[in-house]
């Protein structure tokens, strides 16, 4: 699916109503999946917004889904080139729209 | 490179301050390859004034020019979220006292990652120091089909750009001779962009500028991760590699040990044979051979341990490990670093504490540091094996386990659970105060690590080691015999007291029973009366205050000096000489227990309370950890003892 506001275009194009307002993270990814940030939203988490930006999870960034660890945290995700593997906590900050494969 | 004789340059000699030049960069960049390039491993590790952060400042010299280096923290951005990534913000706006504000910057980027690494880039070039920017790994990234055209990237960011492989030392040499042309580094005409939103178009622009085409992904990484990362034979790859280190421990390393053994067996020997002054020999033979000896058989092992530590590091292993554990580490409130860290412990708590510098979080940093020592280091090992040997019979089996041998992996395994929970209690203490810091960790491609990166890194850890043992062992060997054979008894005080002066057994063992130590063993003894202990063992952990390994040396001298035949017989029919108890055996299974538990517990390492005073910056983790080791220490000793009471031992 995509992000909120794809959502309610879509939805109200085809004049059905809409429960799935909870907009996509990159924790609700499976590995293998792409998806491009919409945004990093912290509340509160001053920490967490800055860290996100200075390891470029950015608006537009494409990030991939490369491996979940066997204990199911962290996952390791590919973005601007590199891997770097996160919490479910701080991936749930990242909202994203998923990519096609 | 008309620059180089840059008349300013040549003046820089002449002052007595040389310039000071820093390295920024993310972790991993390859900034301490680097550094360790431009001063030759020279440098001086110390604190930065009143913070939990190391710092390391070295010196590069080119011909007759000098100057400081400092390598900064690691950083991802100038917005800082922990101590060590404030420290390099502040440093760089000046802002920190007793560190001047560098007068010019290396900025380190990895060329495979440089996507990523153009932001920092950018934020540092926006504070407007005079800076080169060091792209490293360029190796890497040729060899994974990337291009980056160097020039066209000095083009667009406008100031100096040069490509280093750190590891390999090319491009140190030329760096060194830019070193001396920092005055005259070209300032960018424009600089980058302060919006967070402008500067990664910014970044793209100058990527395309550069030609820039990132590396494939390193196809033998995704193989290796495939198998290492996988939720099956990753965990089996991850026990097999947990049992080859503690192999390590209890079988490779045993016949070099059993080799250094006989070697100051037969030292002391000749000592004996050859060193007529009775006092000398038991200086040099008891005090110097026994003492030093006793802990210097262990450097095979703590060589060893390090080789493989160091190895695995270099290669890439350690990060997947913190991947594989940090589930388990979060259920105690740290993150898989810190996994790394404590399984350095297990060989010595020094490298484990100052492995710690990896964790970025300065509250994880200190509850790992607090939970470090419980791990069984080696300098227990031995305590262990001098002490299960007196409790058990060898040919006790449990099942097809031998006990003596479960009985130390219990020991293991207590001193590891303590440990959790240890870093537990003071991970949820300090976040009482505060937002905890987000995880995130990279994990680089697996790399084969130059033979000289590894044996440094082996070296680095093993020197510490050595150094306890020329130092603190040494002193503490000398100190303590000293206090087992004064005051000296005439012959007619001997006589007095109705011993037979040509006994010489009888002589020593009444020296001993007399002698200072015996003094302040007996001093202590209301303390450690609870848990058993009689003067001898007072005397022993006394000493191995210092250095755990010392209770073996100690117990040692006092049983030869009764029995010099077989000092372990002597130490098993040992009798309270004085008290209450006086004629029971002391080496009872209660007393045993008690011991064994107060040595898994009590922080008894000088060593390790100068390195936590050297990491903390201050007396007072030090003093905490002391203290709440020792009280514990106690505290357990007597339920075991207790405990055995009751189970009928």
């Amino acid at each position: 699916m995509s992000g909120t506001d794809g959502v309610f275009e879509e939805a109200g194009g085809r004049g059905t109503t809409v429960i799935d307002a909870v907009p996509l993270s990159l924790a609700d990814l499976a590995p293998g999946a792409r998806a491009v940030v919409l945004c990093v939203v912290a509340d509160g988490e001053l920490t967490v917004a800055r860290r996100l930006h200075d390891l470029r999870f950015t608006p537009g960034a494409v990030v991939e889904v490369v491996r979940r660890a066997p204990l199911r945290e962290p996952v390791l995700y590919r973005v601007r080139d590199y891997e770097v593997c996160l919490r479910r906590a701080q991936a749930e900050c990242v909202h994203v729209t998923e990519a096609e494969r | 490179m008309s620059a180089s004789c840059h008349d300013e340059g040549g003046a820089d000699a002449t002052l007595t301050e040389a310039p000071r030049i820093a390295l920024v960069g993310a972790p991993n960049s390859g900034k301490t390859s680097v550094f360790n390039g431009l001063t030759g491993l020279h440098a001086k590790t110390g604190n930065y004034p009143g913070v939990t952060v190391s710092r390391y400042v070295g010196t590069a010299r080119t011909g007759r020019h000098r100057h400081l280096v400092e390598d900064l923290p690691g950083t991802y951005g100038l917005e800082p979220i922990s101590p060590d990534e404030q420290i390099t913000v502040d440093v760089l706006d000046g802002r920190l006292e007793g560190a001047d504000r560098p007068d010019a910057l290396l900025v380190v980027a990895d060329a495979t990652t440089l996507r990523r690494s153009l932001g920092f880039v950018a934020q540092v070039l926006a504070r407007g120091l005079p800076a080169c920017v060091v792209v490293t790994f360029t190796d890497e990234l040729a060899r994974r089909q990337g291009r980056l055209d160097i020039d066209a990237l000095r083009q667009a960011l406008g100031v100096l750009v040069l490509p280093v492989v750190g590891h390999r030392g090319v491009g140190i040499g030329q760096l060194r001779e830019q070193l001396t042309t920092w005055r005259a580094w070209p300032a960018p005409a424009v600089p980058p962009p302060t919006e967070p939103g402008e500067r990664d178009a910014w970044a793209e622009s100058v990527l395309a500028f550069a030609g820039y085409r990132p590396p494939e992904r390193h196809r033998v990484t995704q193989r290796i991760d495939a198998v290492l990362l996988h939720p099956l034979w990753g965990t089996a790859v991850f026990f097999a590699v947990m049992m080859l280190f503690f192999q390590t421990v209890f079988t490779l390393a045993a016949p070099l040990q059993d080799g250094l053994e006989s070697l100051f067996t037969w030292l002391s020997g000749q000592v004996d044979a050859h060193v007529s002054s009775p006092w000398l020999s038991g200086l040099l033979g008891d005090a110097l051979i026994g003492g030093v000896g006793g802990v210097l058989v262990f450097v095979p092992q703590i060589v060893l341990l390090f080789l493989l530590l160091a190895l695995l590091e270099g290669v890439g292993y350690m990060a997947r490990a913190a991947f594989l554990m940090d589930r388990v580490m979060a259920r105690f409130g740290l993150e898989g670093r810190a996994f790394v860290a404590l399984l350095s412990s297990f060989a010595c708590a020094i490298p484990g504490i100052m492995a710690t510098r990896t964790l970025p979080s300065a509250r994880d940093r200190l509850a790992t540091m607090m939970a470090a020592p419980l791990m069984t280091c080696s300098a227990r090992l031995p305590v262990y094996v001098l002490l299960i040997g007196l409790l058990i019979d060898p040919s006790v089996t449990v099942g097809p386990f031998g006990a003596q041998g479960l009985v130390m992996f219990g020991l293991y395994l207590l001193g590891a659970v303590s440990a959790m929970l240890a870093a537990w209690v003071f991970k949820t203490i300090g976040d009482r105060r505060g937002q905890a810091m987000p995880f995130f960790m990279e994990l680089p491609p697996y790399r084969l690590p130059a033979p000289r990166a590894v044996l440094v890194a082996m070296w680095s850890s093993a020197r510490a080691f050595l150094h306890k043992c020329s130092t603190v062992i040494i002193a503490t060997s000398v100190v303590l015999w000293l206090l087992l054979n004064l005051p000296l008894h005439t012959d007619a005080q001997l006589r007095a007291a109705g011993v037979d002066t040509t006994d010489s057994v009888a002589v020593s063992a009444y020296t001993v029973d007399h002698s200072y130590a015996a003094d302040l063993g007996r001093l202590v003894a209301p303390v450690f009366d609870p848990l058993g202990f009689d003067w001898r063992i007072n005397v022993g952990v006394l000493s191995a205050q210092a250095a755990r390994e010392t209770f073996v040396a100690t117990l040692g001298q006092v049983a030869s000096a009764e029995d010099p035949e077989q000092p372990a017989r002597a130490l098993g029919a040992m009798t309270y000489s004085d008290g209450p108890r006086a004629g029971e055996p002391v080496f009872t299974a209660p007393t045993i227990a008690a011991l064994l538990i107060y040595f898994v517990y009590a922080l008894q390492c000088m060593a390790t309370v100068a390195v936590l005073r050297r990491e903390t910056g201050t007396w007072r983790w030090p003093t905490i950890a002391f203290t709440y080791l020792t009280v514990l220490a106690w505290l357990m000793a007597y339920l075991a003892r207790t405990a055995t009471v009751l189970l009928g031992g």
